[in-house]
């Protein structure tokens, strides 16, 4: 309950700026996420090169993280921890204070493709940046859900026998590492879209920082 | 007694030999933790330049003694690692070190020994046949390498537990650290050795062990990643410090516990 309030109620005495769209844990959890998200991928490419799953993808060193296997392998098991307890800080808080459920639901198939061929057509109002559009909607619960499933199969890769349950669960140990592979790609694909949309409406990237 | 090796009886080298140079650090990777170009971001996100090498790798390797109790914790004795049928033995299985197969030590099993040593009531050395005339158990199980494969095998030799219990090593010790002929170790926790699936192994696939998968003896511990699993071993130490490992000591942590 006190959660509730904190988080609702604007941060400083309502100034002339209008409401806070985006509450302080959002914003700090979001930035949090944002640097264990780097570190687990730029680590996580890697590790993949040491044994690729496919032929055609490798990962050039400049752009990954840890130089070689085992520099890469300190930094994902490091940057593990605080991709976790930042993600379920934001989990609980976003179930507990009501915020997915008013932002990210309902999702309705015919909004997303209206929403989607006005994106297209650049139509897409951005005037309310505290109203999530569908395909938007779409897109965060997916994320969201794409981040569950990379910490998931992430943890059926790393301890196969004393969560051995959680592997088989996952197809087992070899499928368990594609799975965490394209919930990988998912997540770039997502980042693609994300940062290229809030460099183009940077009011967002603003509201994302300073709450309004 | 260790010579090396033109060719394997039985073993196709071309198929065994896996890149296994691309583990080993390249001069310019020595300072492994500096200077990826992603991080530039990252120091202006922080405002500190913490990928800075030394610094970093202080941090990253205190993590890594952070991850090796959690994962002590999460260690069960009575958790076994799945097992397989024999249909699902990965043929041929890889060979996988940082040296080519042709270079894996060659041992001559006639004068090999097994050292005892450390905090063990019993030190007399063991030869092949005395370890072949003790109970066998065999297990199907996966091997999985820090790179990231796996492969399944087939193992047979003695449980570990019953072995250091008859030669009446000091159980309640914290380590056993095993030798190995090619200048290779290992340091692995008491409660892994007491594992009941962790082998001192002296066959696969119930033909004497290759020369490729370690022979004399190689110690089979599926409950840890391969490289955690030493093979053509001359001596075995029970002790309370940690004589740390090959790999270990250039980074990779130390637990690495499946």
């Amino acid at each position: 309950m006190t959660i509730q309030a904190a988080s609702d109620s604007p941060v400083a005495p309502a100034a002339a700026a209008g409401p806070v769209i985006h509450p302080r844990w959002v914003r700090i959890t979001h930035w949090i996420n944002a640097l264990a998200i780097f570190m687990m991928i730029g680590s996580g490419w890697q590790i993949y090169d040491a044994s690729p799953l496919f032929r055609f993808i490798y990962f050039p060193r400049q752009i990954a993280l840890g130089e070689w296997l085992a520099g890469a392998l300190l930094w994902h098991f490091a940057a593990m921890w605080l991709l976790v307890i930042n993600g379920i800080i934001y989990v609980t808080l976003g179930l507990v204070t009501g915020r997915f459920r008013r932002k990210l639901l309902p999702i309705r198939p015919h909004e997303v493709v209206s929403d989607f061929l006005a994106a297209l057509r650049g139509k897409l109002s951005h005037d309310d940046l505290s109203v999530y559009n569908a395909v938007q909607r779409l897109l965060y619960l997916g994320v969201i859900l794409a981040g569950v499933v990379i910490v998931l199969s992430g943890l059926s890769i790393w301890k196969p026998v004393q969560l051995k349950y959680l592997t088989v669960l996952f197809g087992g140990y070899d499928a368990a590492r594609y799975v965490h592979f394209f919930a990988m790609s998912s997540i770039v694909a997502f980042l693609a879209i994300h940062i290229v949309l809030a460099l183009v409406v940077p009011k967002s990237l603003r509201a994302m920082i300073f709450g309004r | 007694m260790i010579k090396p090796r033109k060719k394997l009886p039985g073993v196709d080298a071309k198929l065994l030999i896996k890149d296994a140079a691309k583990l080993l650090p390249e001069p310019s990777r020595r300072l492994f933790l500096r200077g990826a170009a992603s991080l530039g971001a990252l120091s202006m996100l922080t405002g500190c330049d913490i990928i800075d090498g030394p610094s970093s790798e202080k941090v990253l390797r205190v993590i890594s003694r952070f991850n090796d109790r959690v994962q002590a914790l999460l260690f069960s004795e009575t958790t076994l690692a799945p097992e397989y049928p024999e249909s699902a033995i990965t043929r041929p299985f890889p060979f996988n070190a940082y040296y080519a197969v042709d270079e894996a030590p060659d041992i001559d099993g006639t004068t090999w020994q097994l050292e005892i040593g450390g905090l063990v009531d019993n030190k007399k050395p063991w030869t092949l046949p005395e370890l072949n005339k003790l109970p066998e158990v065999s297990q199907i199980t996966r091997h999985v390498c820090v790179e990231g494969w796996s492969a399944i095998g087939s193992w047979q030799g003695v449980r570990l537990s019953d072995f250091l219990k008859m030669i009446g090593a000091d159980l309640t010790a914290k380590y056993v650290w095993f030798q190995c002929a090619e200048g290779y170790s290992n340091t692995i926790d008491m409660p892994t050795a007491l594992h009941p699936q962790t082998q001192l192994t002296l066959k696969f696939d119930n033909k004497t062990l290759p020369t490729a998968y370690g022979f004399p003896i190689k110690i089979r511990i599926p409950t840890k990643l391969g490289f955690k699993n030493p093979k053509y071993v001359t001596a075995m130490y029970v002790q309370n410090n940690d004589a740390g490992g090959y790999w270990e000591n250039q980074g990779y942590n130390w637990f690495s516990g499946l």
